[in-house]
């Protein structure tokens, strides 16, 4: 069968792919996470927090299947990226998925027994569930932009620096602390953002648009400091003479160098680009005086943001995927990580068919439950809203 | 070379979650089709009680399908993190299920599941019944989809290896969605889903009725539960798995150990009905056999032959030796990727180089391995005869016993319109068995298989990640730990939701006390037809 792209071109298309799924994620789920983060503080009484809750109890579950998909997609698109991440975050990843166990059954489980104590331990379960992963996400892309400490000799198989302990801790480096606060920030602004706009008036609303405002502002600072960072801190990498974009996927047919300043190379190539991160700063700032209105501007505002620092992170590091700091040789670069030519496009048609058919259902389930959470709605008594 | 120890640990922890999340998969699939049956009672006839029959069981379902999702996660994520090495061999092929299982499947289930119990006052009742009918169809399309990609690791066909990329590449994508062993695993699985989910529900209601509660609502329920189980459990057994196992190479191994057949026997062999395998001695101690039943079962046939463990074994042997040239011609082409004598010697021999690569268990490189070493790795294909016969055993035993308790229970409850006390509390005893069986199936069928990750293609201990001992075990422990707590607090929830049966008060008691017109309720008040659509 003829393949009516060229593999160069379907490469860039996937890394788009897996960029716009992330955001997908980042937007949806995102404001399921910032929301269970901010639930035992903007939330105190038990019927505030199921007023809460009940605001992203009948939607999270779909949402989380962007992550899902994201984790699908990866292995299916970039297996070595899958591979390489998933197995040298590997107790990193044991965090996340402790903490996102959490989630489904504190939400069904939770309202279940009346009990205050039975129900406090699930709000915590949630908190974990929801800030947990905010903050693992950053500080994992925190260390992508640095690099890491892994290295693929010539069957492919990959090593990495580090056991049990310092696997973990080794991952805590300030800049990649900074990624992880910025993500926090910028997912509980988002997730103030969707309060605002979904519960009822209320304290529960005015507390939740107030730290979402100072979360929007933290998110401005630090995304600032990280880009400072970039200029003046963090060495970036690049690939040493011409790589052959279309050829077989393998890392180790290219040579590659750190050098400070390469990971804003691509601004200077190609201006446009600088959208990306002036959106981050900007929809941050809509944000911040988008919630101190309690308007649903703050949402939007959010929403641009996350896209913008998304689309940075990437803009910075194309055509990396994950540089390598042990040994920049095996870096996974769009070019030498995809699988075959025929997956990709194969796995093109699957997305086109089906992102389409799934945007079109989940805005039908957004339109029939359409409207604010009341508390009495939250609390009704004919246990129709299991939360 | 990876770490024999790391490689076994990782593969408990992979069993251990996959097992654990299989608790709740099967009720999952059989529980959605049953509330579709149920609500589709109420959508046709508008009544009440099947309404309220339909709320109590989603119930059930809901709190079982928080803790299937919560461990599915896990193990979408868990072949990245433990199997890296697996992960990239062969990602480009068996990625690409995965990822249509969210895709298709597993958005459609989890976005409509919310509407599904949030939205009762929101929707007609004809779209909440559709909404229903999408989350039974999103989860049984995503068994589909998982069983593609298991069906590919059992029978890797469509795909060939890249010497460039060090991989192996789909070749063939088609030959991959509709590989024969993945869909006579999708059918045999997703039936014995539907057992287990009849089972629990006719267990559930058996208990109710032996108390004297919600008789209504039993009796509806068992009549459902016996109708729908019989089906499902003939489904299950005449649809085994084991008819796909003689289109896969190395599954021969796997049908050889499920009978523990160390002999090739002329056709149609015997079937071992019990027995004791002896791996050292090589023989099945004080078997029972029934004649020609096994050539039947395997071949579908009385002239097929079925090969015993020895022959495999000498057969392995041969694979083994042509492997290694394979994997010399490997290394020469990587040397020089222009070496065409190179090349003509490794498109000759490698269908066998998963069998040369078995042999790093031993040696470093292959081509320095002894015949001892030899002959070591192709006794390592035999898998653990013992516990295949006996997983084998239990699941079908406890498949024909199921056929007799729903073709019983559909006995008494239509013709007879009388259940028997002995009948109810064997009903509730034999609860625990489905998922014991359908254990008993995924051990059958991934321990029958060892020691292949990928048949024929990949050798499980070169499949694991480069982690240390101490990462593995601290994740088994933690997901151990979280898990336990998680199942005894579900366990919890759902005695309790048991005992304190439908919300709002009893349901109608059957008119007459048996039969479909009497469940259906013709005698009772039903709502206006016009609500059918609005709301």
């Amino acid at each position: 069968m003829e393949i009516p792209f060229d593999f160069m071109t379907l490469k860039v298309i996937w890394w788009g792919l897996v960029g716009v799924l992330l955001i997908g994620f980042a937007l949806t789920d995102g404001y399921d996470l910032g929301v269970a983060s901010l639930l035992p503080f903007v939330a105190r009484k038990d019927t505030e927090r199921r007023l809460v809750i009940n605001s992203i109890g009948p939607m999270w579950e779909g949402h989380q299947v962007w992550f899902i998909l994201g984790g699908g997609a990866i292995f299916a698109a970039w297996p070595l990226v899958y591979a390489v991440s998933f197995s040298g975050f590997y107790i990193a990843m044991f965090v996340v998925l402790a903490a996102l166990i959490l989630r489904p059954v504190g939400f069904k489980y939770r309202s279940k027994l009346e009990s205050p104590a039975w129900r406090s331990r699930w709000d915590w379960a949630l908190f974990i569930g929801g800030a947990v992963p905010a903050l693992i996400f950053g500080v994992a892309v925190g260390n992508a932009i640095l690099g890491v400490p892994f290295k693929l000799d010539d069957t492919m198989r990959m090593t990495y620096e580090g056991g049990l302990v310092m696997g973990f801790i080794g991952l805590l480096r300030p800049f990649a602390l900074i990624a992880g606060l910025l993500s926090v920030s910028m997912l509980v602004a988002h997730g103030a953002g969707w309060l605002v706009i979904k519960l009822e008036k209320g304290i529960v609303r005015d507390r939740a648009a107030l730290i979402g405002s100072y979360a929007a502002l933290a998110s401005f600072v630090l995304f600032a400091i990280g880009g400072l960072l970039l200029v003046f801190n963090v060495d970036g990498y690049r690939i040493i003479g011409d790589v052959n974009a279309n050829a077989l996927p393998n890392p180790l047919r290219k040579d590659v160098e750190i050098v400070s300043g390469a990971w804003l190379a691509n601004y200077w190539r190609y201006p446009w680009m600088m959208v990306a991160p002036i959106l981050g700063l900007a929809g941050s700032l809509v944000a911040f005086f988008g919630l101190r209105r309690k308007s649903a501007l703050g949402m939007a505002g959010t929403a641009a943001a996350i896209t913008g620092i998304i689309l940075s992170v990437g803009a910075s590091m194309f055509p990396f995927i994950l540089p390598s700091s042990l040994d920049p040789q095996s870096s996974l670069t769009v070019w030498d990580s995809s699988s075959s030519h025929f997956t990709l496009f194969f796995m093109l048609v699957m997305t086109v068919i089906f992102v389409p058919l799934i945007l079109f259902y989940t805005a039908w389930v957004y339109k029939v439950l359409w409207g604010r959470v009341t508390t009495e709605e939250a609390t009704g008594a004919d246990g129709q809203h299991a939360y | 070379m990876p770490d024999l120890l790391v490689a076994d640990l990782s593969r408990w922890q992979f069993a251990l979650t996959a097992m654990y999340h299989f608790l709740f998969v099967p009720l999952t699939l059989g529980l959605s089709m049953m509330l579709v049956i149920m609500e589709g009672a109420y959508v046709m006839t508008g009544k009440e009680v099947w309404k309220k029959i339909t709320k109590f069981w989603a119930t059930l379902f809901g709190i079982n399908f928080v803790l299937g999702v919560a461990t599915g996660i896990t193990m979408e994520f868990q072949f990245g993190t433990n199997w890296a090495y697996y992960s990239h061999y062969v990602g480009d092929i068996f990625g690409a299920p995965l990822a249509i299982e969210g895709l298709m499947a597993f958005f459609l289930e989890a976005t409509m599941i919310g509407l599904m119990f949030f939205g009762w006052d929101k929707l007609s009742r004809l779209a909440h019944w559709m909404v229903t009918a999408l989350v039974a169809l999103g989860s049984n399309l995503s068994a589909l989809w998982i069983l593609i990609a298991n069906g590919w690791m059992q029978h890797p066909i469509g795909s060939e290896f890249n010497p460039e990329t060090m991989r192996m590449e789909v070749t063939n994508m088609m030959e991959v969605l509709f590989n024969p062993v993945a869909q006579a695993k999708f059918v045999h699985t997703v039936s014995a889903g539907y057992v287990t989910a009849a089972a629990f529900v006719l267990a559930v209601s058996a208990w109710y009725l032996l108390k004297g509660r919600h008789v209504g609502l039993a009796k509806r329920s068992i009549m459902v539960a016996s109708s729908f189980g019989v089906l499902s459990a003939a489904s299950v057994i005449v649809l085994g798995d084991e008819s796909g196992y003689i289109d896969g190479e190395n599954q021969k191994f796997k049908l050889a150990a499920i009978e523990a057949m160390w002999e090739t026997e002329e056709a149609p062999a015997a079937f071992t009905l019990v027995g004791l395998p002896d791996r050292e001695a090589r023989e099945t101690h004080f078997a029972v056999e029934i004649p020609y039943v096994l050539g039947i079962i395997a071949t579908r046939s009385l002239d097929g032959e079925v090969l015993g463990i020895n022959d495999l074994v000498a057969e392995a042997r041969l694979r083994i030796i042509n492997g290694v040239a394979a994997y010399d011609a490997l290394q020469r082409i990587r040397a020089n990727p222009d070496n065409a004598a190179a090349q003509e010697a490794f498109a000759a021999t490698k269908a066998d180089l998963g069998h040369g690569l078995l042999l790093t268990r031993y040696v470093e490189d292959p081509r320095l391995a002894s015949e001892e070493q030899i002959s070591a790795a192709a006794d390592d294909l035999v898998p653990n005869v013992a516990l295949t016969f006996w997983g084998f055993r239990f699941m079908v035993g406890i498949g024909f016993l199921y056929l007799a308790i729903f073709a019983a229970g559909f006995y008494f409850m239509n013709l007879k319109r009388n259940i028997p006390k002995w009948f109810l509390r064997g009903a509730v005893l034999a609860a625990p068995l489905p998922w014991i069986a359908a254990e008993c199936g995924w051990i059958v069928a991934e321990v029958g298989r060892q020691p292949w990750i990928i048949d024929g293609v990949l050798p499980t201990h070169l499949g694991v990640s480069s982690l240390s001992v101490a990462q593995v075990i601290t994740t088994m422990v933690g997901f151990t730990v979280i898990y336990g707590i998680l199942l005894f607090i579900e366990m919890k929830l759902m005695l309790r939701a048991i005992r304190l049966g439908p919300k709002g008060g009893p349901v109608v008691p059957m008119a007459g006390g048996g039969g479909i017109s009497d469940a259906i309720g013709i005698a009772q008040p039903a709502a206006p037809r016009s609500e059918l659509f609005d709301k």
